[in-house]
């Protein structure tokens, strides 16, 4: 990324001639943007929603405009933008390789070294006359505010948690407590499970497809039915589910979706061993298969810990992976008794 | 946190801890939820309210002198206390709290599991 200001120092220029190097940008989000948006949330080429990192003027700011931080993930930067939407201001890009903030944060990307070097590749201090800058608050797993101050000079001001609190925020000069808050609302789940589906997309076709060959319909619709409940229904309806952890609200979600087909190969035409066979089948292998994607569900919360995922996957990993063995060894058996017509 | 900047870099003058005192620093610390591993020095809180800032679980306080841990058991280990408490008083593992990126990382042999975003499949 070339700017007018090149390889001689930003302080040897005075303002009005670097400013090539500040981008315009709007608060208005185009179709192209939404179109983006949603690409991003079906997880269609997702390292690939960026932004070019730097300095970006929004509406006409003046030295005194605040300045917004936030990574180069497009709905990170159009989720800022679009909130302080009529502020004059400025936003600083950071490059976090097309990851979120909160992700980013965690891996050290959206971070005080990386912040440093974009203030001064940017030559701020020459840009704006305060030493402030806003950031999204769940940037600071990745920022030691005092580091940022002490390298830089610029004080860090962590802002709400969400974009949409800044307007505000900016009234109010301060986040309130209800600001801090991160929320994990029906609507931010929802907004996950296309991602969900689309991790789980290609495996649970094949496993219906193979099922449906080798045991009919019922078998196959059970499979989708328990993986579309780990992966679309159980983000959905996470807070409702009965116990804490994500393990056991996933089995008993399982059950309860996959318990109608277990019934309704029991009440099969076949033989009395065939038909109690695969309902048995049924009720061992798709439980855990719905609860390990519970389980899997974890890391796109906003509330569990390493720890407790640590020791959930203690308790649990194993006895899933005996059920859904024993399920698995069940059904194997019950369909070479079939082919071999002795049961 | 694999990514921690050390705060005792020895050249610099204006760094508030030396390493020398480190794991002296450390073992004034208790921890302060049995479900997590946040652990707080109420000897060392300067009262400066920024973990009651960057917290998104509202587990700190404002106090009388000092921060009051006021719910603990909510603290996700994200370490964003740890990293902007100036006067070193936090202490948490922190990590993601992720099944998917633990997973992955013991198939891969990872030590520190990590979001995978960049290409990879699983991330939080």
């Amino acid at each position: 990324m070339s700017t007018c200001c090149g390889s001689v120092s930003p302080s040897n220029r005075p303002h009005a001639l670097c400013s090539a190097e500040i981008r315009r940008i709007t608060g208005v989000l185009t179709l192209a943007d939404r179109w983006d948006h949603i690409k991003a949330r079906w997880g269609h080429r997702r390292s690939d929603h960026r932004v070019a990192p730097g300095l970006y003027a929004l509406g006409d700011p003046t030295p005194d405009s605040p300045v917004f931080v936030t990574a180069n993930y497009t709905l990170s930067f159009d989720a800022l933008r679009t909130a302080v939407n009529g502020v004059d201001g400025y936003i600083l890009v950071l490059d976090t390789r097309g990851v979120n903030v909160w992700c980013a944060a965690g891996k050290g990307t959206f971070g005080t070294d990386e912040i440093v070097n974009r203030v001064q590749a940017a030559a701020l201090s020459q840009v704006v006359s305060h030493r402030d800058l806003i950031l999204p608050q769940l940037g600071a797993p990745g920022v030691a505010a005092h580091e940022v101050k002490r390298r830089t000079g610029f004080r860090v001001v962590y802002g709400p948690v969400r974009a949409e609190d800044l307007p505000a925020y900016l009234r109010q000069g301060e986040a309130s407590p209800e600001m801090r808050r991160i929320r994990f609302t029906i609507r931010d789940r929802a907004a996950l499970v296309p991602v969900e589906l689309v991790h789980v997309a290609l495996p649970m076709v094949i496993a219906a497809a193979v099922l449906f060959l080798l045991r009919g319909p019922v078998a196959a619709v059970a499979a989708l039915v328990a993986v579309l409940a780990g992966a679309g229904l159980f983000p959905l309806l996470l807070p409702w589910i009965p116990t804490t952890d994500f393990s056991s609200k996933g089995f008993i979600l399982g059950a309860v979706v996959v318990l109608p087909f277990a019934a309704g190969e029991l009440l099969g035409d076949a033989t009395a061993s065939q038909r109690v066979g695969d309902a048995l089948a049924l009720a061992l292998a798709l439980p855990p298969v719905t609860a390990y994607l519970a389980l899997n569900f974890t890391g796109a919360t906003t509330f569990t810990s390493k720890t407790g995922v640590a020791r959930e996957m203690a308790t649990y990993i194993r006895p899933m992976a005996w059920l859904f063995g024993t399920g698995t060894l069940v059904w194997l058996v019950t369909t070479i008794l079939r082919w071999l017509d002795i049961a | 946190m694999s990514l921690q900047t050390p705060c005792c870099i020895p050249t610099a003058r204006a760094c508030s801890c030396d390493c020398a005192t480190q794991s002296e620093v450390e073992g004034q610390h208790t921890s302060v939820s049995r479900i997590n591993t946040l652990a707080f020095s109420a000897g060392l809180c300067i009262n400066c309210g920024m973990c009651v800032a960057v917290c998104p679980h509202a587990v700190f306080a404002p106090g009388d002198g000092i921060i009051r841990v006021v719910q603990p058991d909510r603290c996700m280990e994200c370490g964003a206390c740890e990293r902007n408490c100036p006067a070193g008083a936090l202490l948490v593992d922190s990590g993601v709290g992720c099944a998917a990126a633990m997973i992955s990382a013991a198939l891969r042999g990872l030590d520190e599991p990590t979001c995978g975003c960049e290409g990879d499949a699983a991330c939080c």
